[in-house]
């Protein structure tokens, strides 16, 4: 105990006073969440799309309604071939043709740019939307619907996508900085010859290894207060969840994070390959395998497989849901438990790999 | 139990994955406690690895350790217990003040009470760094680092105190003061064991295990070493061109070794050819005391002989005058001088030394004179050129030697060659006919298509010295150009350098071995940023005589040096 609290203390004062270890925890996650919060944006907003437009009186109410709306910026032509070239040439996103001698009810083409499908879908399903509400406009209102589809999106209601892309923003930049951490500074410690030395003390690996996985628990926790802040105040997130429940989540997380750290810096012993590691092994799965950006159930079977030790993918369910719909422990227990179970696994590996002799 | 040894060693091989030959080979050793015992070799020789296994954090690929009655294959929390472990670069942590760096040793190691307190102070007092408590290890000197660690392996007195390499990077004065503090500990009764490719340091061991790539060379006091070349030394003094002199000396066939020190010529000869001949200008050889390394050569077969097939092919270069200069040279970093208004000028054909400790200066002063740092005033000059201004013409007409041989390691030795070569604007019939040549004269031919981060330190070290002198440079700077190496390779690499300079090649030499000075024309004694002291090693020696010291050998001279500028700078 005492030889924890002394290896303890030593980190918390080499915290202090290098740099490099409060850059990785306080300033990192700002710049990333900065450019994850302003720079990605799953939202359209004026997308450019084609209109050709033959002259009959119901195109022309048509293609008012389509003009104006919000979500599209419309460009007029007469003939399709006139805006073909636009569409090859990426300008515009789509081209609605209204067919001549059209009369409402009669269908329209829509024509689309499969190379980029998100946008493609949206401004198909767009378009429909606004046809559908003219032909209904335009049936003079015969009689009410039986039926009324009044949509109302929970936890969400605006369908902002920066409510669900930042608490899953901050999934990512704690596996790096989790990863970081540790990865880089027990490798520094073998690097500048420190491990050597402490090893030939009766100190032993499991001591050796809590002594580096409390402070920075503690460090990697105060990065998680840093996100939660900006994630609350800057961008307008809600946080409808208790703290309690956040600050267990992030702590299951970390246990996985900073294991997977050292066993990289046990393996590597040095500080760049070391953070090149962190970098691959943290940040790639918990971007492509954690069902953040690519949905893990339409992934290929082995893939989901994989999925199942990526931390990362249950940090962001849980996050998401303590950040937009509240404590649901269900939920975050089952989580925390797997989180928990591969931080056992990894913590394993690392003090097999940190055992007391060299080579 | 048969002895009292605290460490014992049975037939210990260690063999690494990968390695082709064993980096130890069957070593049986004994460590006795209230001695020191020295482990001699030159890098690479397996003085780590053999550490290693004593601390038990490394197990023998074959045999049996004991430390303190323990097997290393067993337990090691009783070894750990007993044993202090200084690893090279000292083991400190840079961002923890000296006291924290005491604590933290002395609660991993259990040290509580009033016992803790006592060890503090006695410690503290032992190295003389009760006064820097607070300051960061990081900030400390060479000197004192290396005392700190000393002070963290001594918590808790250990029976078994492990040391590697304490000696290297550290100033003259620091390796005296620690030579005394080691020993104080086996006047307690406390073995220690010395790692050091020094052989002066060797000298002063209780015993000695000698290493020779792997295999143990020699086991005794090294007097029982020294011995065998007893009534073989000779020096030849007045001798009017000593470069020339050895150079024919060597080539005798009853000469086993011979070096340059200072003015005079030293010879070792082979066992049973008696007094050797006058050399050719008459001049008798005088019998002196021998010296370990003289033994240590005659051990591993002699030197090499005089003859350079280097310098034999090498452009002659006329003329005199100033080739190398720097006037009042100085650099700074914010407000700390790293070098401060060095003023020299070096002759065609000289050899001068840059010597001093670690962080002196002399490495900044080399690289300002081969345009590799712009100076914050003064200036360097090359040939009559100016390094800030006609920098690259300047450099074509240099030789680099970089520490630590800095080649391609991933390049193969055909490769590096090609590589200078292209670099120094070699092509055609030059280029081919110089790759050549050199490798015949090293001896690469074997070894064209290695890797050059896979050779041997002395092979790494005549492929930095071949790509340097590539292009047939007039002058050579040559920085740390033999650390590590041991005395054969180095004795060989002097040979080539006494060639070039016969053919009038100028050398800029930095160097902390003492024989590596004794080569030099005129050396130059960096200390604290600031030339200290400038001159033949013969007359730095003769300022230094004192009546304590009456005949101080070039170490002697240069503690001296440094505790008057230091004295001075106390005054002022």
């Amino acid at each position: 105990m005492r030889r924890f609290l002394a290896l303890t203390r030593k980190e918390a004062l080499q915290v202090g006073r290098d740099p490099s270890s409060i850059l990785i925890a306080f300033v990192l996650p700002l710049i990333l969440l900065f450019l994850f919060g302003y720079g990605v944006s799953l939202d359209a907003t004026s997308i450019r799309v084609g209109l050709v437009l033959p002259s009959t009186e119901d195109a022309d109410d048509l293609a008012a309604a389509l003009t104006a709306s919000d979500g599209i910026e419309v460009t007029t032509a007469r003939d399709r071939r006139d805006l073909t070239g636009a569409l090859v040439a990426g300008e515009i996103r789509g081209i609605v043709v209204i067919p001549d001698g059209f009369r409402a009810g009669d269908p329209i083409q829509v024509l689309t740019d499969g190379s980029e499908p998100n946008t493609a879908r949206f401004v198909e399903n767009y378009v429909r939307g606004i046809v559908q509400s003219w032909i209904a406009g335009e049936a003079g209102r015969p009689s009410p619907p039986s039926i009324a589809v009044d949509q109302r999106y929970w936890f969400n209601p605006g369908l902002e996508s920066r409510y669900f892309l930042v608490p899953g923003s901050i999934a990512l930049v704690m596996s790096l900085i989790g990863t970081l951490l540790t990865a880089l500074v027990v490798s520094r410690e073998w690097e500048r010859g420190t491990m050597e030395a402490m090893l030939a003390t009766p100190v032993s690996p499991v001591e050796l290894l809590l002594g580096k996985f409390v402070p920075y628990l503690l460090l990697g926790l105060g990065s998680m207060a840093i996100c939660t802040m900006l994630a609350v105040w800057l961008f307008g997130v809600p946080l409808r969840g208790s703290i309690p429940a956040l600050v267990a989540i992030s702590a299951a997380f970390l246990v996985p994070a900073l294991g997977q750290g050292l066993i990289i810096s046990a393996l590597s012993k040095n500080q760049f390959v070391a953070s090149q590691l962190a970098l691959l092994s943290g940040f790639l799965p918990a971007t492509l395998l954690s069902g953040f950006i690519f949905e893990i159930d339409s992934m290929p079977q082995v893939i989901q497989w994989i999925t199942v030790v990526v931390p990362a993918r249950y940090l962001i369910p849980s996050l998401q849901t303590v950040f937009l719909a509240g404590d649901i422990w269900p939920l975050f227990l089952g989580d925390i438990a797997a989180m928990l179970a591969i931080g056992m696994v990894f913590m394993g590996l690392a003090a097999n790999a940190t055992r007391k002799r060299l080579a | 139990m048969a002895s009292d040894a605290l460490a014992r060693l049975d037939g210990v091989t260690m063999r690494f994955a990968g390695a082709e030959a064993p980096a130890l080979d069957g070593i049986d050793a004994e460590i006795l406690g209230g001695r020191i015992t020295g482990l001699v070799g030159p890098d690479g020789a397996g003085k780590t690895t053999l550490m290693r296994l004593m601390t038990g954090l490394l197990q023998p690929s074959a045999g049996r350790i004991e430390i303190l009655g323990h097997p290393a294959h067993g337990s090691l929390t009783p070894i750990h217990r007993s044993i202090g472990y200084m690893p090279q670069r000292f083991g400190l942590y840079e961002d923890l003040s000296v006291i924290e760096n005491l604590e933290l040793y002395a609660d991993l190691r259990g040290l509580t009470g009033p016992e803790r307190r006592q060890s503090f102070d006695r410690l503290l007092a032992f190295t003389d760094l009760a006064r820097f408590r607070g300051r960061l290890a990081g900030r400390l000197s060479g000197g004192m680092k290396q005392k700190l660690g000393l002070a963290c392996a001594l918590l808790k007195t250990p029976r078994l105190l492990l040391l590697d390499e304490p000696g290297v990077g550290v100033d003259p004065i620091s390796r005296r003061e620690l030579w005394r503090m080691v020993g104080d500990l086996t006047g307690q009764g406390i073995g220690v064991v010395w790692s050091t490719a020094y052989l002066e340091e060797a000298e002063r061991c209780d015993t000695v295990l000698v290493l020779d790539r792997g295999r143990l060379a020699y086991t005794g006091p090294p007097g029982g070493l020294t011995g065998r070349v007893e009534g073989r030394a000779y020096h030849l003094t007045g001798l009017t061109d000593r470069r020339t002199a050895l150079a024919r000396l060597l080539d005798r066939p009853e000469v086993i070794d011979g070096v340059i020190q200072g003015s005079a010529v030293r010879l070792v000869t082979r066992a049973g050819a008696g007094v050797p001949e006058p050399d050719e200008a008459g001049v008798v050889p005088e019998p002196v005391p021998p010296r370990f390394e003289d033994a240590y050569v005659d051990m591993l077969g002699g030197g090499p002989g005089g003859h350079s097939a280097l310098a034999e092919g090498y452009r002659t270069i006329d003329g005199g005058g100033t080739v190398i200069e720097a006037e009042g040279l100085t650099k700074r970093y914010g407000d700390f001088t790293a070098a401060g208004d060095i003023s020299f000028a070096i002759g065609r054909g000289e050899i001068f030394g840059l010597l001093g400790p670690n962080g002196a200066g002399k490495s900044t002063t080399f690289k300002m004179l081969c345009g590799l740092s712009r100076p914050t005033a003064g200036l360097a000059r090359v040939a009559g050129l100016d390094l800030a201004r006609d920098g690259p013409r300047a450099r074509a007409r240099i030789g680099y030697m970089a520490q630590k041989f800095s080649l391609y390691r991933d390049l193969t030795v055909a490769q590096n060659l090609a590589f200078f070569a292209g670099v120094y604007g070699l092509s055609g019939r030059r280029r081919r006919r110089q790759t050549e040549r050199l490798v015949d004269i090293f001896d690469f031919g074997p070894h064209l298509t290695v890797a050059a981060r896979d050779l041997p330190l002395g092979f790494k070290q005549r492929l930095a010295l071949a790509c340097a002198v590539m292009h047939e440079p007039e002058a050579l700077f040559l920085d740390e150009p033999t650390s590590g190496v041991d005395p054969i390779t180095r004795r060989e690499f002097w040979t080539h350098i006494n060639g070039l300079v016969r053919r009038g090649v100028t050398i800029l030499v930095t160097t902390h071995f003492m024989d590596e000075a004794e080569y030099c024309d005129r050396v130059a004694l960096i200390y604290r940023g600031r030339e200290i002291a400038t001159g033949t090693p013969d007359d730095l020696k003769v300022r230094a005589r004192s009546d304590e010291t009456p005949d101080p050998t070039l170490e002697e001279a240069f503690i001296g040096l440094i505790e008057a500028s230091d004295a001075e700078r106390e005054a002022a």
